[in-house]
């Protein structure tokens, strides 16, 4: 009798569970109808549109980059001739930083842009989410694919946006997502491989970009005017500069890292 | 059925282990579905889902041997009140798996996921009686002795093992991000000193006692490999803080530092029982002892 009693008791408090999980499908459908509302778009001039460029640079000692041991999954470490390493940073030849992301943070409020176009790519490649970090728009696709030969789980955990966790079988078919609130920056995480790891900066206009292999950077199409510029790297932490474009100009801005 | 409780309490160990390499692997949420595992009993077992899903599988294994123990109680144990704890054992497990679902779908909010260790540590609590109630040993009559001194080591012994799972809760939450390291450092000390009292008393008035004697002292020896891992655990984070992954040197210590976290509070648990069921409390004592001058008067 007691035993029933318990076992009962059980399966209410899982019922009770169930029902709760349910409730944020709702807050997420209203969530994307609001984003999807009509709106003024600001138009941009082309022949006024200015630009901002300039580069991320790195001074100090760069640290050694860690070895990711990929020995407990020999379908990964398969994929790989050397030991890979960690991308958390990466200092180039010239002296500046890959993987900063660089937005326009100020200086747009009261403005609408079109929604992106295209989707965004982010892919599981050689066990390594490639690229590292990407910038996208809310609400713009982010089509996550998966090229190993090996499952992964895509788990970003945004903070003002909803958290989600899916899995993907070995060269499945895209995952394709997105994030309505602006959010600098979303890490995102495999589970399966905990060395993986990528970041995803969301933000309501398409002024952004991310370093490469030059660390530079280039925001093209702004309205002239005086904006707040911030650059955002996953280990050094984000730093803004003032900067004021006149029409048709180009404005270069240099951001300092430093290492320890 | 004696054996068979030893073996659920050896098995709720091992599922702990499971558990902390788990957590210490960060392989929570390396199945993202529950109560399946990838929508089926059989995942691909690569990466972390061998953690993951080999705690679920460690975990339904424990879920059924407890539903056992306790329907075998039930149908043979006379005594009441440990029939009634089987039941517990067997709602706890029940209640551990739905937390363990929680903290899946709800992506691991630092609340459940402590609740769900601290509840492990309970739940091994009631199989660790259970297996040490159900023995031969146990259901003969004990001659109890006085135990002089205030507070009484049944007392003693009882507060330490509180401040050894107040410890480990506090370890959880440190381990779940929702506390820093000061709070289980503190832990550790009061836990430290309410054992070695405790020890300290048997070995003053109770070293005639050898069941006592082994008890505290397995706790004590628990106690000292229990604070040198700390050590090494903290040393170990520190040391891979900047790893990509977690290392092996901090997963292997820090496991091992949880596992010891469970036999210390095991014999806490212990060395509890048995001085409650052996020694008769300082004033029962002097009753008895006035009710025995009265009767020869």
């Amino acid at each position: 009798m007691t035993l029933r009693m318990i076992l009962g008791a059980a399966g209410i408090v899982a019922l009770v569970m169930m029902s709760a999980c349910g409730g944020g499908t709702k807050e997420s459908a209203e969530v994307e109808k609001k984003a999807d509302a009509p709106a003024a778009f600001t138009k941009v001039d082309p022949a006024t549109a200015a630009t901002i460029t300039g580069k991320a640079a790195f001074a100090g000692k760069a640290p050694r980059a860690a070895r990711i041991d990929m020995s407990a999954e020999p379908d990964c470490k398969g994929l790989h001739t050397a030991v890979p390493s960690s991308e958390e940073v990466v200092v180039n030849s010239n002296g500046t930083l890959a993987n900063v992301f660089v937005w326009v943070k100020g200086g747009l409020e009261g403005k609408t842009f079109e929604p992106a176009s295209g989707a965004a790519t982010l892919d599981q490649k050689g066990c390594i989410y490639r690229p590292h970090v990407i910038g996208v728009r809310a609400g713009q696709t982010i089509s996550i694919a998966n090229s190993d030969p090996t499952t992964h789980n895509v788990h970003p955990m945004p903070k003002s946006n909803r958290e989600w966790n899916q899995s993907q079988p070995p060269k499945g078919s895209n995952l394709d997502r997105n994030f309505p609130r602006p959010e600098v920056m979303i890490p995102v995480k495999c589970n399966v491989h905990p060395w993986m790891k990528s970041y995803i900066g969301v933000v309501d206009h398409p002024f952004f970009a991310v370093t490469g292999d030059q660390g530079t950077f280039e925001i093209k199409g702004l309205p002239p005017g005086d904006y707040v510029v911030e650059a955002w790297h996953e280990k050094y932490g984000a730093q803004e500069q003032k900067v004021t474009v006149a029409a048709s100009a180009s404005q270069a801005v240099e951001f300092s890292f430093k290492g320890e | 059925m004696h054996r068979f409780a030893v073996f659920v309490a050896f098995a709720t160990f091992c599922l702990i282990v499971a558990g902390a390499l788990v957590t210490s692997n960060e392989a929570g949420l390396a199945v993202p579905d529950w109560p399946l595992s990838y929508g089926s009993l059989t995942p691909p077992w690569v990466g972390n889902i061998r953690y993951e899903h080999g705690h679920r599988v460690v975990a339904s294994a424990v879920g059924m041997l407890t539903i056992c123990l306790a329907v075998w109680l039930r149908r043979r144990e006379p005594r009441r009140w440990v029939r009634r704890l089987g039941y517990a054992a067997l709602g706890s497990v029940v209640v551990q798996g739905i937390l363990g679902g929680i903290t899946v779908l709800f992506f691991l909010p630092a609340p459940v996921s402590v609740a769900h260790a601290c509840l492990a540590q309970a739940f091994f609590c009631m199989t660790v009686t259970l297996a040490l109630v159900t023995g031969r040993r146990w259901q003969q009559p004990a001659v109890k002795v006085a135990d002089p001194g205030a507070p009484g080591l049944g007392q003693l012994a009882a507060w330490a093992m509180g401040a050894i799972y107040l410890q480990l809760i506090l370890g959880a939450a440190l381990r779940h991000k929702g506390f820093g390291i000061a709070p289980h450092l503190a832990g550790a000390a009061v836990a430290a000193g309410l054992v070695v009292w405790a020890m300290y008393r048997v070995i003053g008035r109770h070293s005639e006692e050898p069941v006592l004697m082994r008890s505290a002292g397995a706790l004590g020896v628990l106690l000292a490999l229990q604070l040198i891992l700390g050590v090494g655990s903290y040393l170990a984070r520190e040391a891979t803080r900047d790893a990509p992954q977690p290392m092996p040197v901090m997963v292997y210590i820090t496991v091992a530092h949880v596992a010891a976290g469970a036999l210390t509070l095991a014999s806490g648990l212990w060395l509890t029982l048995e001085s409650r069921r052996r020694l008769a409390p300082a004033s029962a004592g002097r009753e008895k002892k006035v009710r025995e001058q009265v009767v020869a008067a």
